[in-house]
């Protein structure tokens, strides 16, 4: 009888049970490696109709975030600010420059600027600004620098893998509630000691926050 | 000495595990001959059988393709039907893969010889059967393209899935089960599909046979090895031919509906499996020996012994029933015997009277010798047993949500044209791959009749003590 298979194809069939054990090694690795570094879009900036500039505002300028986003303290929203707040600085300065033209139409025609949403959590999930900013989670936490960001980008993955990291154990990135705009805070060394008397002075409840319906209602 | 198939074909029909007269050449040439055929001689029934096959596949593609582009809701399930027809067909399939893994698993540890003849088709119906089954879960998910969150793999959600729900506990057992039959099925072909690529002619066939087989070449050592992995296959299989539907009964055990927790669900689930699932070995064996010649291999012995099987576990079913009517009254809970109350005479008394019918009262001619030995009867009485057993999925599911505790929360329930088209194509895929496998695959375990030959031949021709050949 001939052979149709050279000798060497039973090494072959050999290592092919290796490669298989190596391929679904190989293949869990790189399923994990993914979930780490999934960055979903992260430092991506996103063009918008002003060329506003954070780091200039509220960098340089110092205005603090909440005379903006002027709901973040007590609503689910942080919102975006209307043209009128603009105004109330730029009917006095660089009126009429063409980086503001865009502002002065929509101040003129009463139509607002369509901002490009950055930050999107997908609709299923609840969010709530309101809550996290009065128990101690500072704005750079979610959102990163934005005092340093000439352009507004997402600086941080927004999975829920990632969203339950603090909800786990917040204690790690709590910080007491004045400093929550403070964008240069830096954590203490006693952090964990620290976020636990915050867990306890604000009443936080550990068990709550990883059950599912807290984010998904 | 060589018996044509012609020949072997003058002795049809004998009460002995395998007919008088076969030899190794006889074998080869009945169950391997016609696998070795070139495609283009191959028989007109099997393009026919193939043809309608294929078309409720291309049915069943479309259903699917339809469900994913609109979505869950062209099936009639809604609450309070939440589980109707995918669940109903997902247990039905699934049961009726059992007798597969306990003719080639069970018989083989307890040595019954005549599982030899239909063990390698018997798996290749549990292995497509069970296929089929595991695709309506994953079909009935909503979100069908995201089934693999079943799996605890590492993902950006943090999440394992939830080991608690029945879903997952399906996803374990179906995988586990469609694993080891897989191996199961795989390993026994191993040496038939070196006799295929020995004795095949054309090149293409020699060059897939033989990859297939993994480079048998029948040396002593080889055998071993197969012997001891089959039975080391067949003891991993064994658990699972009790564990798999335990897991279905239990996944209604965990909701607290009158009539899905009964103590007896474990047990009288498995009983249903076997049962239908022999039922469906008898609805392909009766055509398969009659198409192939093969009634020397596939005797009225292997027919006799399976309708056995079939009444004694159609009893044990009839039983489940019997106690679960008993249970509901003893337990003296008002839901309870509501439930057994509506069962009998609510809305949906026609299918409960309609299963007891098909799977209690058609079996007993089975008593009788005469219709044991009978293919017609008993194909007919296999037809009743496979629509009773889905009655009685219908009956547990659908009748019993549609009832629950609450009277404002009752509804009706009825299958919409798509749940019918997704069942009736569901045939499809496994018709196609059982004919797929009876072309090109020998559908008797060759390796294995030649040795029960070898053996029968050594007791009864030769007057020689058998020899221990494993
Ligand atoms: C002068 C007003 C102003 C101030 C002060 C300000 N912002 Fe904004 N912010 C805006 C405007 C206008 C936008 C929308 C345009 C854009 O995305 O750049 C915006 C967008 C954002 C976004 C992106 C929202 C999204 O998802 O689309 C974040 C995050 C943000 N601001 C955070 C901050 C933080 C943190 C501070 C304080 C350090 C701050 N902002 C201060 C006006 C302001
Ligand atoms: C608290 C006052 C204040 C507010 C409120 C404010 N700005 Fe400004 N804006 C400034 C100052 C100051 C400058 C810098 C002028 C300079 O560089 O000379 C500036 C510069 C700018 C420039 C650059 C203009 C150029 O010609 O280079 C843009 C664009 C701009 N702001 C957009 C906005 C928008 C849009 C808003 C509303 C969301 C806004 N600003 C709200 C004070 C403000
Ligand atoms: C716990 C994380 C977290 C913290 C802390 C946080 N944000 Fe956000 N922020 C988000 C998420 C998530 C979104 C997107 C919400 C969505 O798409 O529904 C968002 C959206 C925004 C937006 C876009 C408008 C909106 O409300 O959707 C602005 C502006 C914003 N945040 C500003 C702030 C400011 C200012 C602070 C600090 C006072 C802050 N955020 C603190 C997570 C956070
Ligand atoms: C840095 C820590 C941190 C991150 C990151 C964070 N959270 Fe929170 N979250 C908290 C804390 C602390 C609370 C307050 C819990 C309490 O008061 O019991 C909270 C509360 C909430 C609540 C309100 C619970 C309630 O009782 O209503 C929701 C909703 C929520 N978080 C959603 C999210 C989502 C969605 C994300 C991700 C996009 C996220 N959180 C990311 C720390 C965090
Ligand atoms: C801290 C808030 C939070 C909690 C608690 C939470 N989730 Fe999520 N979940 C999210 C966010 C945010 C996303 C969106 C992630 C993204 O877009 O990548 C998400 C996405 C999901 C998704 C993917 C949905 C899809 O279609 O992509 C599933 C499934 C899910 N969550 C299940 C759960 C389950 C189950 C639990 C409870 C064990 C849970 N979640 C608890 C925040 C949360």
């Amino acid at each position: 009888m001939p052979q149709y298979f050279p000798p060497n194809s039973n090494a072959f069939a050999k290592w092919s049970i290796y490669g298989g054990m190596v391929f679904f090694i190989v293949l869990i690795t790189v399923l994990a490696i993914f979930a780490r570094v999934s960055n979903n879009k992260v430092g991506v900036a996103i063009e918008q109709p002003v060329a506003f500039a954070h780091n200039l505002h509220a960098g340089q300028l110092g205005i603090s975030c909440a005379y903006c986003h002027a709901s973040v303290e007590t609503s689910a929203v942080a919102g975006v600010p209307p043209t009128e707040t603009c105004m109330a600085c730029h009917s006095q300065i660089r009126v009429g420059t063409e980086q503001l033209a865009a502002v002065q139409k929509s101040w003129d025609t009463n139509i607002p600027i369509e901002w490009n949403k950055v930050t999107d959590l997908a609709d299923f999930v609840y969010f709530n600004h309101a809550i996290h900013v009065n128990k101690g989670v500072g704005c750079a936490e979610c959102h990163g620098r934005v005092d340093q960001m000439e352009v507004v980008f997402k600086a941080e993955p927004l999975t829920m893998g990632w969203c339950l990291e603090c909800h786990r154990a917040p204690e790690k990135f709590l910080r007491p509630r004045e400093e929550v705009f403070n964008m240069a805070y830096e954590k203490p060394a006693n952090q964990l000691e620290l976020g636990q008397n915050l867990v306890e002075e604000y009443h936080i409840n550990l068990d709550k926050l990883i059950s599912c319906s807290v984010c998904h209602r | 000495m060589t018996v044509k198939p012609r020949d072997a074909r003058k002795v049809i029909e004998t009460d002995r595990v395998i007919a008088p007269g076969q030899s190794y050449g006889s074998v080869d040439d009945a169950v391997n001959s016609p696998v070795l055929l070139p495609l283009g001689r191959t028989k007109l029934w099997w393009f026919i059988g193939f043809g309608i096959a294929f078309s409720l596949l291309m049915l069943y593609l479309y259903t699917v393709i339809y469900l994913i582009v609109t979505g869950i809701g062209i099936f009639g399930n809604n609450i309070p039907v939440a589980w109707a027809f995918p669940i109903i067909n997902f247990v039905w399939w699934i049961g009726i893969g059992h007798a597969g893994t306990l003719i080639s698993a069970i018989l083989l540890l307890f040595r019954q010889d005549w599982r030899t003849s239909i063990n390698r088709f018997a798996e290749a119906m549990t292995l497509f059967a069970v296929a089929v089954a595991g695709l309506y879960p994953i079909l009935h998910l909503g979100r069908p393209w995201v089934f693999y969150w079943l799996f605890p793999y590492p993902n950006t959600m943090g999440l394992w899935p939830q080991f608690r729900s029945p879903l997952d506990w399906d996803v374990w057992a179906i995988s586990t089960y469609a694993s080891v039959s897989m191996f199961f099925w795989f390993i026994g072909l191993i040496p038939d599909l070196a006799t295929l690529r020995d004795r095949s002619e054309n090149r293409f066939a020699k060059l897939m046979y033989g990859m297939m087989a993994l480079g048998w070449r029948g040396s002593a050592k080889h055998w071993q090895r197969y012997q001891r992995a089959y039975l080391l296959l067949a003891a991993l299989a064994t658990p699972l031919v009790l564990s798999v539907h335990s897991t279905i009964a239990m996944d209604f055990a965990v909701a607290q509906l009158p009539g899905w927790n009964n103590t007896v669900s474990p047990p009288f689930f498995v009983a249903g499996a076997v049962f239908a699932g022999f039922a469906m070995v008898l609805l392909l064996a009766i055509p398969l020996r009659k198409v192939f010649g093969l009634e020397g291999l596939i005797t009225k012995k292997h027919l006799d012994n399976a309708s056995k099987v079939m009444l004694a576990t159609g009893l044990i079913v009839l039983y489940g029933y019997v106690i679960e009517i008993f249970t509901a009254w003893y337990s003296g809970v008002e839901f309870e015997r509501f439930m057994a109350f509506n069962r009998m005479f609510g809305n949906y008394g026609w299918s409960f009277w309609a299963l007891i019918f098909f799977n209690s009262v058609a079996i007993q001619p089975l008593w009788s010798k005469r219709v044991r030995n009978s293919p017609i009867a008993l194909f007919i009485i296999a037809i009743s047993v496979s629509i009773g057993m889905w009655l009685e999925r219908f009956v547990i599911i659908v009748v019993s949500l549609t009832r629950d505790f609450l009277p404002s929360s009752w509804g009706d329930y009825s299958g919409t044209l798509w749940d019918w088209s997704l069942y009736i194509g569901s045939f499809g895929l496994f018709l196609t791959l059982f004919f797929l496998f009876i072309r090109f695959l020998p559908s008797i375990a060759v390796a294995e009749i030649k040795e029960l030959v070898h053996h029968t031949n050594h007791s009864e021709s030769h007057e020689a003590p058998p020899t221990e050949v494993s």
